[in-house]
């Protein structure tokens, strides 16, 4: 493949490309991010080959193994064109009918269509489901029609349209000058104007800049970055090189995660391909900009995601973090300008490029424009990543996109920020999504993450668990952090044990501000946040665990105790004998009672009992009721009817 | 893993301090554990102190000083699988393995560590075995699904 | 290089530009404390008991004195409610380390830090990070080094280097607020030789 010398170039390789593609040609896309090799992907990825080899249409339909299509909870997903007609949770056995019903004889499979559980109406086409119906997926949206193996499919899509327009029709100061009157702020966490960040880079007077890409995504429960990096990594890289056109960079970095193994492998191809199509390299499509990028891998470090700590782990050292007197889009990496952003922010760039700044700031709120890709997790129905304008309110995606909580179970908190953000109750539930919002309702935007809770989550653990996560994940060096977080996390411990003491959270608290206001990052200086979010809001909580030794929402185990009603219990011996402690005492006949100095309390009678008896009981802050005398718990046949 | 093989990883990162952090990865890959004399063979190559080495080696996760079982057993503990039990997953392991999570048992057969998101959140609470993902795994379902390992 | 004026506790002082809020207050006689500086080493920034307040343009800001580099026209203010809280914080968490180190209690009274507000902790170091930055800086061995992050985080010393270079050097004792470097020295000693450490010692 020679090198593409000019946008004339480029353009005729791209309806060449289209040329050869025919809208009517029957294609089928297999979802094929990590998430779905999880739900076994690669297994139906070979039936489908299989399939069609025996069925003689090898030659007649393309298989497009695609990135994530962000309905995780449903996949794995086939989408079959020309028709959009989607399939879900689908396993090699459906293979042989997807394949002589629906593609030779254009008969739709009713049986694994979505079924919307409210009206129970069957949908057929992906973009009618209200999953995705209720998106806006700019960016995400990309995905579906993407080999990420596959350069021509970006290119047929418009790959690199921008890229050729910034540095053929415009000089560096006006690419930068529509990204910045975009607006469109750093989706890593920060929400920094990019502009302006790049616009400190591209002033300072030094030869050498540098662009980096933080894919180090180690909020937990967040994967946005990866299905991006995954499914269309040219969008980043064209993203990233524009970026570095504008301030002057000849060289850039892709830091990802170690535990992202298809992200590194998918981004060093696509790396690989621009290089050979001239996107990356000496004289970029024919003009004086030179540019090449190479990808680091992260090696399990939390902090690393932190810009100035992921600098220092770039230069080969411990990822510990720099102060930020000094900003690093001036002295940055090996002390040079450096702009380092988010995955998702440089994958906006080509998007701005190509439509302007204007078109940008149709979508999204006043302070917060574009879109947001959250990946909504926990108790939630649909379960995946979801793209949508700033401004859609925490309802509706939780409801509207996510299909409220699953199992039937009540709403109580929704999660954002990760680490570093904060726990919103039900009366915030109408918060429009966006950075400002978000920060002044006591939490952050974030990277992404969304996880909602239910009314079995204890929110005393939550922040626990954080603080939990953060003391491992510390690097170290300041006081605050490694010291104050570390009580921080003593005293909830305690509390969840049962041993929380008055004055707790008063040195809760005063341990908080002072990790805010000296810690040397903005892992420390956020640390406190999952605490004091919860304490606004659900103090209640901590009040029962620490005076009244009680759990409201029956989950630390040093507070609750699980018991057997004897008028539920059917004897059917499913609890006594998955028991690993051998803990419940009973028979075929005899009602059966929990030894409570056995119990572990490790949940597995309660998950076992079947649904119609919910025999099972936990109770917390009481006495569990006394065991009624052996002689009584004898079930005579027709004795239990209910 | 031989000194002639450290040598051509340390020589195809370009014996540049700065690929240090590469280096010890790809090594660690290949050799599931990084020895003594291997940190020293790349102080020695790269000009860099063995004691800057070691904090490297001992501040990340994904590095092992001491080798690793046959199985490695992951235990997600990210944020959504928290809230779905993960904690009574990671019990069951700990008490079927013997281990807690960082260790390796004395038969070398399991390595246990917690992982903070695999990115299966639909599939959680999630344990991944030797890469393979282990998905709505209930805390009494572990032992018979770890088992199988040999 | 040229001067930049500002203000430390009202008073008007001179610094040349690129020198810390530290630097200037020191060579002014203005007292700030610090645990993890020395003046051969490269500022570290990691104890933070050397915050001070900043104004500018009316905006004030908490910030780290010796890594924050003089400014023109800022407003040094080196005590205050908010810095004693803070100063007084950290000692209490340091001194759940190490409650006999004199340079701790000294400063624990001056700013009535209280001991046992902490739970004792099972080790002495406060990882000022002296002993392992004097032997880069200044003596280049790298005898002694970091390992582990978080709370985890302990100094180490390369048992060959410590029998041989430290052996006939030691100049970092006199650096340790606690004594912890001694311990471990003495630990990563009693490892690696046959003899009893004190019989060693009395060489």
């Amino acid at each position: 493949m020679p090198k593409l010398n000019s946008s004339a170039e480029l353009e005729k390789l791209r309806d060449e490309i289209l040329s050869n593609r025919d809208s009517d040609q029957r294609i089928i896309t297999l979802c094929s991010g990590t998430a779905c090799h999880a739900t076994g992907s690669r297994s139906v990825a070979a039936a489908i080959e299989e399939e069609l080899e025996k069925q003689g249409l090898k030659d007649q339909v393309i298989v497009r193994k695609t990135g994530c299509h962000g309905f995780c909870e449903r996949g794995p997903i086939i989408v079959l064109y020309p028709e959009g007609i989607c399939y879900l949770q689908i396993e090699p056995e459906n293979i042989p009918e997807i394949v002589s019903q629906t593609i030779k004889e254009n008969k739709i499979l009713e049986h694994l269509l979505y079924i919307d559980p409210s009206s129970d109406e069957k949908i057929t086409r992906e973009d009618e489901i209200p999953f995705y119906k209720n998106q806006q997926r700019l960016l995400f949206g990309a995905n579906l029609q993407i080999d990420p193996k596959s350069i021509e499919d970006y290119l047929a899509l418009g790959g690199y349209k921008a890229l050729a327009r910034a540095l053929l029709k415009m000089d560096p100061g006006q690419a930068l000058e529509e990204v910045k009157k975009a607006n469109l702020r750093g989706r890593g966490g920060g929400g920094f104007p990019a502009g302006i960040k790049w616009e400190g880079s591209r002033s300072a007077p030094e030869d050498t800049k540098y662009v980096i890409v933080n894919a180090d995504e180690g909020d937990p429960g967040a994967y946005m970055d990866r299905s991006l990096l995954e499914g269309n990594p040219h969008s980043v890289l064209e993203g990233l090189a524009i970026g570095a056109y504008t301030i002057g960079a000849r060289e850039g970095f892709i830091y990802v995660r170690q535990e992202y193994p298809l992200a590194v492998d998918n981004i060093n191809t696509a790396i690989k391909q621009a290089e050979e199509y001239g996107f990356l390299g000496e004289n970029i499509l024919g003009s004086d900009f030179s540019f090449t990028v190479k990808v680091h891998q992260g090696a399990g470090a939390f902090v690393c995601g932190e810009s100035t700590a992921l600098m220092t782990a770039l230069e080969g050292r411990a990822g510990e973090p720099r102060p930020k007197y000094i900003r690093s889009n001036i002295k940055g990496l090996w002390d040079k300008p450096t702009v380092l952003n988010n995955v998702e922010t440089w994958a906006n760039v080509p998007l701005i490029i190509n439509n302007g700044a204007e078109w940008f700031e149709k979508y999204g709120t006043e302070t917060s424009k574009g879109t947001k890709i959250f990946s909504l997790v926990g108790k939630i129905n649909n379960t995946g990543l979801v793209e949508v304008p700033m401004g859609m309110t925490l309802r509706d995606i939780i409801f509207k996109v996510g299909g409220g909580i699953r199992g039937g179970k009540k709403f109580k908190a929704v999660q954002t920020g990760g680490p570093s953000g904060g726990c919103l109750p039900e009366h915030l539930l109408d918060l429009q999504v966006g950075f400002d919002e978000l920060t002044k309702a006591g939490s952050m935007m974030g990277s992404g993450g969304m996880i909602a809770m239910d009314e079995d989550t204890c929110m005393v653990d939550v922040a626990r668990y954080f603080l939990d996560f953060l003391t491992d994940e510390s690097c170290g060096k300041c006081v605050p952090c490694r010291e104050g977080v570390k009580q921080m996390l003593k005293i909830l411990t305690n509390i969840t044990e049962g041993r929380g003491q008055e004055g707790d959270l008063e040195l809760l608290e005063e341990l908080g501000q002072v990790a805010k206001e000296v810690s040397l990052c903005a892992l420390g200086q956020t640390a406190p946040n999952p605490f004091l979010s919860t304490l606004q809001y659900f103090r209640d909580e901590y009040e029962a665990h620490i005076s009244g030794k009680r759990c409201p929402a029956l989950y630390c185990k040093d507070l609750i105790a699980y018991y057997i009603d004897p008028e539920e219990c059917q004897a059917c011996q499913a609890c006594l004998k998955k028991c690993p402690s051998d803990a419940i005492i009973g028979g075929k006949k005899t009602i059966h009672v929990i030894d409570q100095e056995k119990c572990t309390k490790c949940n597995t009678c309660y998950d076992v009992c079947p649904s119609r008896f919910s025999a099972v009981k936990k109770i917390s802050g009481e006495p569990v009721p006394p065991a009624i005398p052996e002689e009584e718990r004898t079930i005579t046949r027709g004795s239990k009817e209910k | 893993m031989d000194i002639e093989k450290v040598d051509q990883i340390i020589d195809k990162h370009n014996s540049e301090a700065s690929s240090l952090i590469q280096v010890l990865l790809e090594i660690q890959s290949e050799n599931r554990w990084l020895p003594r004399q291997i940190l020293e063979r790349i102080s020695e190559k790269l000009e860099v102190p063995l004691s800057r080495i070691q904090h490297i080696a001992t501040f990340y996760k994904a590095f092992s000083l001491i080798p690793k079982g046959r199985h490695e057993v992951h235990i997600c503990m990210g944020t959504a699988c928290h809230v779905r039990g993960a904690q009574n997953v990671l019990t069951a392991v700990e008490d079927y393995t013997g281990i807690k999570p960082g260790e390796t048992d004395l038969d070398l057969k399991f390595s246990l560590e917690t992982v903070n998101c695999l990115g299966c959140c639909a599939l959680g609470p999630v344990m991944e075995v030797d890469g393979q993902i282990h998905g709505k795994i209930s805390p009494a379902e572990t032992a018979d699904a770890l088992k199988k390992y040999e | 290089m040229s001067k930049v004026l500002l203000k430390i506790d009202g008073k008007e002082v001179e610094a040349e530009e690129g020198m810390t809020v530290l630097e200037t207050a020191q060579d002014e006689g203005i007292g700030i404390p610090t645990l993890c500086h020395h003046k051969k080493l490269e500022p570290y920034g990691a104890c933070r008991i050397c915050t001070v307040e900043a104004e500018k343009n009316g905006r004030s800001k908490l910030v780290v004195s010796c890594v924050y580099p003089v400014e023109k026209d800022l407003e040094v203010t080196t005590r205050s409610e908010k810095i004693d809280r803070i100063r007084r914080k950290i000692l209490e968490l340091l001194l759940s380390h190490a409650p006999d180190s004199d340079q701790l209690r000294k400063l624990a009274e001056e700013y009535g830090a209280n001991k046992d507000r902490f739970e004792k902790e099972p080790s002495f170091c406060i990882h000022c990070g002296l002993c392992v930055r004097y032997c880069a800086e200044v003596k280049g061995k790298f005898a002694v080094g970091f390992i582990n992050r978080g709370s985890r985080r302990e100094i180490n010393f390369i048992p060959e280097l410590a029998a041989t270079e430290c052996w006939n050097c030691k100049e970092c004792f006199p650096l340790c607020p606690t004594s912890a470097l001694q311990a471990a020295y003495m630990f990563t000693e009693a490892q690696i030789s046959e003899t009893p450490v004190f019989e060693a010692d009395s060489k």
